[in-house]
């Protein structure tokens, strides 16, 4: 019964949700770090002050450092931050386009190349190894490589119906790369299903494919959730290398600005906005492992 | 008269162990045979073999007439006539009951969702499993799990069942509701195969036992003739270690 129990990336500290001192399900992550796990009202307070005292001297003395006010002015101004943040989130959009439409192409290619490199028998050993040479060569090359040679490579080959677009080969770019991780989180989900399941699947005359499809991998999926995750922000923050082929995206902008003014707060400006993205994504995951748990672990009515 | 069954000289290895060496055994319709003997002695590889889950390396098994141990028989046409249950139940721990019932038939037997859903609550209101039906196995007891998996196997109206000791992995106070089961499913005329290590119940239900010991059948009869006057010695000195273990 390996399927029972939380997901294997589910950190359940000791004790776990049977831990008296928890209530079930408990959300509030925040007692949990100050206290160090403990919710004691003694041990939070000793948190909260350790905490206040860490950061205020690492404050003091960044601001007290001689070139705190050049600083402050460069990449913190105020000012420059209120005027550029619209302008870049405006800009920002295309960035979302870009990641969008990579993550759905990703989904698909990846399970493509997972389950070609989760096929049995020699028959197939040829598709193998084209999976795994695929693998290999897209995660040992820099992404940033990649939009490049796409995308200046492919309209400069002048081809017949292959479309010049920055925007396509940035996204095509991005695509490849990140297949090549995604598929091997794929890969692991798969193996980690264990064969008795498909065993008990190919016994009520499933094919090989219906086994696959309706057994391994849903189960395969939602153990995976949270590094596919961990791999879709990579991609949503790569999305901004597609500005090196020249497209005016969130970093083009802020670039733009940044030439123009002569200050760095616009970057700043733009890292708040992948930060504000990447925060509800992750709390969405934790809320879907959660459901998901309940959902095994609770009888649903008729 | 053709049999349900029919297994002639089947060998299996697995690697240089060779676990089956040469079974000879015939079942009949509505004929239950209980296989017994001690761990390792191949019962649920005989088992496996049956339903192709496990390639044979010399013999032939026949089901109703057909051999479907030749080269070029359709692997899924043949396991949807001969179900198994395994020891470990194996449900699908993200379908809830009825979806776990109901996906052979329609996926392979192409019903629709509606005739795949009345046939999957009659059987499971037949075995007294209706009100659990929009559960997941997680939520079920262990005896409950494997209820559902005898009957997610007959849903697929096989010509045959196989169990492989489906009780070894239970509480013993969930042992009986299996038995019970399995029982009912014995006086209906089900063709059923069962390894199993409960004695009591092999004597109970069976037609015939066959008492397996390193990938032979020493001994085969009624079961009252082998439990009372067993004439191997290997079957005598195997019973009397099961009775010293309080199993029978």
């Amino acid at each position: 019964m390996a399927q029972s129990g939380p997901s294997p990336n589910v950190y359940v500290p000791p004790g776990g949700e049977s831990d008296p001192r928890m209530p079930p399900g408990s959300g509030d992550r925040w007692p949990k770090i100050l206290g160090g796990g403990d919710t004691s009202a003694r041990n939070v307070w000793i948190g909260v002050g350790s905490t206040l005292i860490f950061f205020g001297l690492l404050a003091i003395i960044v601001v007290r450092s001689p070139g705190w006010p050049e600083i402050k002015d460069q990449f913190f101004n105020a000012a420059e931050f209120k005027s550029s943040f619209p302008v870049i989130l405006r800009k920002f959009v295309r960035n979302i386009f870009i990641f969008c439409a990579a993550e759905v192409l990703v989904l698909i290619f990846a399970m493509v190349i997972a389950v070609l490199r989760s096929l049995p028998g020699p028959v197939f050993t040829p598709l193998r190894i084209l999976a795994a040479a695929y693998t290999d060569l897209f995660r040992g090359v820099p992404t940033i490589l990649v939009i490049f040679l796409l995308g200046y490579g492919m309209p400069a080959l002048e081809l017949q119906g292959v479309p010049d677009s920055d925007y396509l080969w940035g996204i095509v770019a991005l695509t490849l790369v990140y297949s090549a991780y995604v598929a091997e989180v794929y890969r692991a989900g798969i193996q980690s299903v264990h064969p008795s399941q498909v065993a008990a699947a190919r016994s009520l005359g499933l094919s090989r494919w219906q086994s696959m499809r309706h057994v391994v991998l849903p189960q395969a999926v939602r153990r995976v959730i949270p590094p596919l995750l961990n791999d879709f922000i990579g991609l949503q923050k790569d999305s901004a290398l597609v500005f090196v082929l020249g497209v005016v995206d969130a970093l083009g902008q802020a670039q733009i600005i940044q030439q123009g003014d002569f200050n760095f707060t616009p970057f700043v400006a733009l890292s708040v906005i992948f930060i504000a993205i990447t925060i509800p994504q992750a709390r969405f995951v934790d809320w879907l492992i959660a459901r998901d748990q309940r959902k095994r672990q609770s009888s649903a009515a008729v | 008269m053709t049999r349900a069954v029919e297994i002639r000289g089947l060998h299996k290895s697995f690697e240089d162990l060779e676990v089956l060496k040469g079974i000879d055994v015939a079942v009949d319709s509505h004929e239950v045979v209980c296989l017994i003997g001690a761990s390792g002695s191949g019962k649920s590889t005989l088992l496996r073999c049956i339903n192709l889950l496990e390639p044979i390396d010399a013999g032939s098994i026949t089901i109703a007439g057909e051999e479907i141990t030749t080269e070029g028989v359709n692997v899924d046409a043949t396991r949807r006539k001969i179900g198994i249950v395994f020891q470990a139940f194996n449900l699908f721990p993200h379908m809830n009951v009825l979806r776990n019932v109901t996906l052979a038939p329609r996926q392979v037997l192409k019903a629709s969702r509606a005739d795949a859903e009345r046939d999957a609550v009659a059987l499971l209101e037949r075995f007294g499993l209706a009100d659990k039906a929009a559960d997941y196995p997680d939520r079920l007891s262990g005896g409950q799990q494997q209820r559902v998996a005898i009957v997610r196997a007959l849903a697929m109206r096989p010509e045959i069942l196989l169990l492989d000791e489906v009780t070894s992995a239970l509480d013993p106070v969930l042992v009986a509701e299996v038995l019970d089961q399995i029982r009912e499913l014995a006086e209906q005329g089900m063709t059923m195969i069962i390894a199993t290590h409960e004695m009591g119940f092999a004597r109970d239900v069976a037609n015939r036992v066959c008492f397996l010991h390193e990938g032979r059948i020493l001994e085969e009869g009624e079961p009252d003739r082998i439990f009372s006057e067993p004439e191997q010695q290997e079957t005598r000195r195997f019973l009397d270690r099961i009775i010293a273990a309080g199993r029978m």
